[in-house]
């Protein structure tokens, strides 16, 4: 992470606000959402939904409040964070409402609730935290209560046990993932942790076959996060979470110290992990042997088996090049298909073309994300923007590889896609810390910017940024 | 509706998605190589001019950093040698032995014929007064700068 040099390549220029490009994205994002509930609408009933003017009036106004929120007090943000999220979210509840229209139930008006409140918190966010580094303060407050989040299901009045994860709390008529919210408090806590502390985790240590192993006193913190995971693995039974939580700790811990060793550590301690989780746990051993032999498995919608899995990937082999059109085919198939496996009705409707465009978005968030890391001024900003990042990513590689075959299947949502309101309300809150941080990171320091690389022993730099001028 | 009406609004919908696909990599691009370079930069591109642009000696005009208070009280840098970097660092100019003090903790550095102060994302903070500074901030004659347990100033 000692990007610190480095960042005088990227400041060469000013960022500029870029609001009105982000307007005009966000245009075209209201036309994949409007666009997209007004085909399934042809596609299943053979005409334009009634209601078609209210939805994209409801749609239209989300995205202006979210884009003046913006424009008022993060003038510097990125511009392609919002419009991007904001598509995704919208082809999201299209295909939910045509996955409604197929099982008779009523997810998309929820989902579109979920998402005006996911719209408010980010809002809200945006106007409460005017200072990311605020956040550095909350370090252990923020860990210790993703701890507690991570524990409340399993309380024995308020926690729930739904299709064999116990995830889920119940607080009169909400139902809610507090996982979800645990997920945000950890890249903060993790982050605050890291700035502090990346330094004895950086250089202490000896280097054994060319790979730097940290000190034994050092590897506390790494142990508690691996037992936390695996706790979750065996009290929560839930594979996924467990997954992302121990993936994205080590992420972070490399990006921090910039050594290969702590993923040697890592790699190994999850390989452990996931021997032992095969050998004692019944559900993780289904997992496995319908990811390595799904069609053995494959018996009729009973329970454990790989019938979603199959499913999932014949939608996907129907759907083929550009897919049958929404409403055209046959996603009711799959078991749970607006939440988990909402990838294969949209692989099956929208073919690989479609599929192709849902992942490059998916990449361009993690890749701003990304950016706004490396231009930004302070580390724990850094941190908490490239954790945000592997949350992200990590979720997808982890839900979309396991539909697709590529892992074994865990339960995670597909952010702004799938249907589930805490997912998708705190995936808004992400996107809001992201353009917080990103609008730090772009603001244009006053007049000091052509002087950051000046140091006076760097020669070779001074000669290339003159020819280059 | 015919079979053709739905292919379609099947090919329809596919185009507006990756239409929405590209026109976010065009934002991307313009936006990395389309920012304008500030007037500042293109008058004084390298820090060769930028010396010789020098802030102008007037009378009254601070020389020199000096620290105040804590372990190395006495020690100074020439403004001349400007940014000049605080920190427990080798590289910095102003060298303090001040465990509250981060290897690159803040700068100073010049615009025009004011001279501003700047956290580098310093652990503890760079205050003015008793206020934690979050972005560049301008100091004059006297204006005492806290890092850590030291205070430093602009002198004459």
């Amino acid at each position: 992470m000692a990007t610190t040099p480095g960042t005088g390549a990227l400041m060469g220029f000013v960022h500029r606000r870029r609001r009105g490009a982000e307007l005009f994205l966000l245009v075209l994002a209201l036309a994949v959402g409007v666009g997209g509930y007004a085909a399934v609408g042809l596609g299943v009933d053979g005409e334009v939904p009634a209601n078609i003017v209210g939805y994209g009036g409801w749609l239209a106004g989300l995205m202006v409040a979210a884009h003046v929120a913006v424009r008022l007090v993060a003038p510097y943000a990125d511009p392609v964070l919002l419009p991007v999220v904001a598509a995704l979210n919208g082809l999201g509840l299209a295909v939910i409402h045509r996955l409604d229209l197929a099982e008779g139930d009523s997810f998309a008006p929820q989902q579109l609730t979920w998402m005006t409140l996911g719209v408010i918190l980010f809002v809200l966010t945006l106007l409460v935290l005017r200072d990311h580094r605020v956040l550095a303060r909350f370090t252990y407050t923020a860990g210790l209560l993703a701890i507690v989040l991570l524990m409340l299901p399993m309380a024995p009045v308020i926690g729930k046990q739904v299709n064999g994860a116990r995830i889920w709390i119940h607080l009169g008529p909400f139902n809610f993932q507090p996982g979800e919210v645990a997920k945000v408090l950890l890249v903060v806590a993790f982050a605050g942790y890291l700035v502090l502390h990346r330094d004895a985790l950086a250089l202490a240590g000896r280097r054994v076959l060319f790979v730097d192993l940290p000190r034994g006193r050092d590897l506390g913190p790494i142990l508690v996060m691996w037992l936390i995971s695996l706790g979750i693995l065996v009290f929560q039974r839930d594979l996924g979470s467990s997954l992302l939580f121990f993936g994205l700790f080590l992420l972070m811990l490399y990006v921090a110290t910039e050594r290969p060793g702590w993923v040697v550590v890592g790699a190994l301690l999850f390989s452990g992990g996931a021997v032992a989780g095969y050998r004692l746990f019944g559900h993780v051993r289904v997992r496995v042997d319908t990811w390595l032999h799904p069609f053995e498995y494959y018996d009729g919608g009973t329970g454990e088996n790989s019938y979603q899995l199959v499913e999932g990937l014949f939608g996907f082999a129907w759907g083929g090049q550009i897919g049958k059109g929404l409403g055209e085919g046959d996603p009711g198939r799959v078991p749970e298909a607006s939440s988990d496996f909402i990838m294969a009705a949209i692989g099956e409707e929208l073919g690989l073309t479609g599929v192709l465009a849902v992942l490059l978005l998916y990449g361009i968030v993690v890749e701003r994300a990304l950016r706004t890391a490396l231009i930004c001024r302070d580390n724990f900003g850094k941190l908490m923007a490239t954790g945000l990042a592997g949350v992200f990513a990590l979720q997808l590689f982890v839900v979309i590889g396991g539909v697709t075959r590529l892992i074994p299947l865990t339960g995670l949502t597909t952010s702004f896609l799938s249907y589930g309101g805490s997912s998708l309300v705190m995936s808004w809150v992400i996107i809001a810390l992201l353009l917080r941080i990103s609008d730090q990171a772009r603001r244009p320091v006053p007049e000091l910017t052509p002087e950051v690389e000046s140091s006076p022993d760097d020669e070779s730099t001074q000669v290339i940024k003159l020819s280059k001028t | 509706m015919s079979e053709l009406t739905f292919f379609l609004i099947r090919i329809a919908y596919l185009a507006i998605l990756w239409i929405f696909v590209l026109a976010a990599i065009s934002v991307i691009r313009s936006d990395m190589f389309g920012a304008r370079v500030p007037e500042a930069v293109r008058t004084a591109p390298g820090p060769a001019p930028a010396k010789q642009k020098k802030p102008p000696k007037r009378r009254g005009s601070p020389t020199h950093v000096a620290v105040t208070q804590g372990s190395n009280t006495g020690a100074t840098a020439g403004l001349d040698r400007a940014p000049i970097l605080i920190g427990r660092g080798t590289d910095a100019a102003i060298r303090l032995d001040d465990d509250y003090v981060s290897t690159r903790h803040a700068r100073i550095a010049a615009s025009g014929d004011q001279w501003f102060v700047e956290d580098l994302g310093s652990t503890n903070g760079t205050y003015i007064g008793s206020v934690r500074i979050t972005q560049p901030t301008t100091i004059t004659l006297g204006t005492q700068v806290r890092i850590g347990k030291t205070i430093l100033e602009l002198r004459k």
